[in-house]
């Protein structure tokens, strides 16, 4: 039996997050602004399992299957949104739909 | 040296790196579908199979396809990109890990941290106890998912006749009076 390396895995966790948070803010097509926010929800769910797993209780798992059906709730609206969008302006940019009307 | 945590750290934040600088959306998702099984196996590691198994149906089988449908619906050259060259960047981080995973089987390794391994029925337990709540709340935002995906997923022309006072032509005003009269 070995240490559970909890500080690299939070680690991992943050750098993952950090990860998803520049796409969001780097990228300009608006399915990558969408991978980047389920990059950042993996890694909250990453570190949720990974608190549980330290004090060996369940509820971090819980947490994680909240997150999933959040994410799924999300990416169907998301991608429904982009669909709309793509057959209005023939475009995934997201400087596109900067002005809104009305 | 426990070696398959790191493997799975390692290639989990390489193929994220990958996704974020992908110009093309189908690289992107063949590279963010690795790093979600590098995530699995972490999990499967720190004495968490189930939700390990829950990322790799739902996450990567499910949402995933989900954005793969939308993709190839939006630009249908995208089909033309799914050609092999494109498959040996992920394959080979694929292998890694396979092998990341087998030599921590093989060796004994895998899943031996000082954590209790959580069963299935002690996560039902907590769900559908203190949790309940949440339950309740999840599946209202799953519907409240479905039916916001179905409004806005339908075509434009019956939902621009349907909602004749805001942008409706004058034919469509006069079609709607005659309805209502």
């Amino acid at each position: 039996m070995k240490p559970y390396p909890i500080d690299y895995g939070l680690i991992l966790a943050a750098v993952l997050f950090a990860l998803g948070l520049v796409g969001v803010l780097v990228r300009r097509n608006i399915v990558f602004l969408l991978l980047c926010i389920e990059i950042m929800l993996d890694a909250a769910g990453l570190a949720f399992v990974l608190a549980g797993a330290r004090w060996g209780r369940p509820d971090g798992q819980v947490m994680y299957i909240f997150i999933l059906t959040m994410a799924a709730a999300e990416v169907s609206v998301g991608l429904a949104l982009i669909m709309r969008m793509y057959h209005r302006l023939k475009s995934l940019d997201s400087d596109e739909v900067s002005r809104m009307k009305g | 040296m426990h070696l398959t945590f790191y493997v799975a750290g390692t290639i989990a934040i390489v193929t994220t790196v990958m996704v974020i600088t992908r110009r093309n959306a189908i690289h992107a998702l063949l590279y963010f579908i690795v790093s979600l099984i590098a995530v699995a196996v972490i999990f499967l590691d720190v004495g968490a199979p189930f939700v390990a198994v829950l990322e790799v149906i739902i996450y990567a089988g499910a949402i995933m396809v989900l954005f793969i449908f939308v993709i190839m619906l939006l630009s249908p050259a995208a089909s033309t990109l799914a050609r092999p060259s494109i498959w040996v960047g992920p394959a080979i981080l694929s292998v890694l890990l396979a092998v990341g995973v087998i030599y921590g089987i093989v060796g004994g390794q895998m899943g031996t941290f000082e954590v209790p391994q959580t069963t299935p029925k002690e996560i039902a337990l907590v769900l559908f106890g203190p949790y309940l709540l949440g339950v309740e709340l999840a599946s209202l935002l799953l519907l409240s998912g479905l039916v916001a995906a179905y409004h806005l997923g339908r075509r434009e022309k019956p939902k621009a006749i349907s909602d004749k006072p805001v942008g409706g032509t004058l034919g469509g005003r006069e079609r709607q009076t005659k309805e209502v009269s």
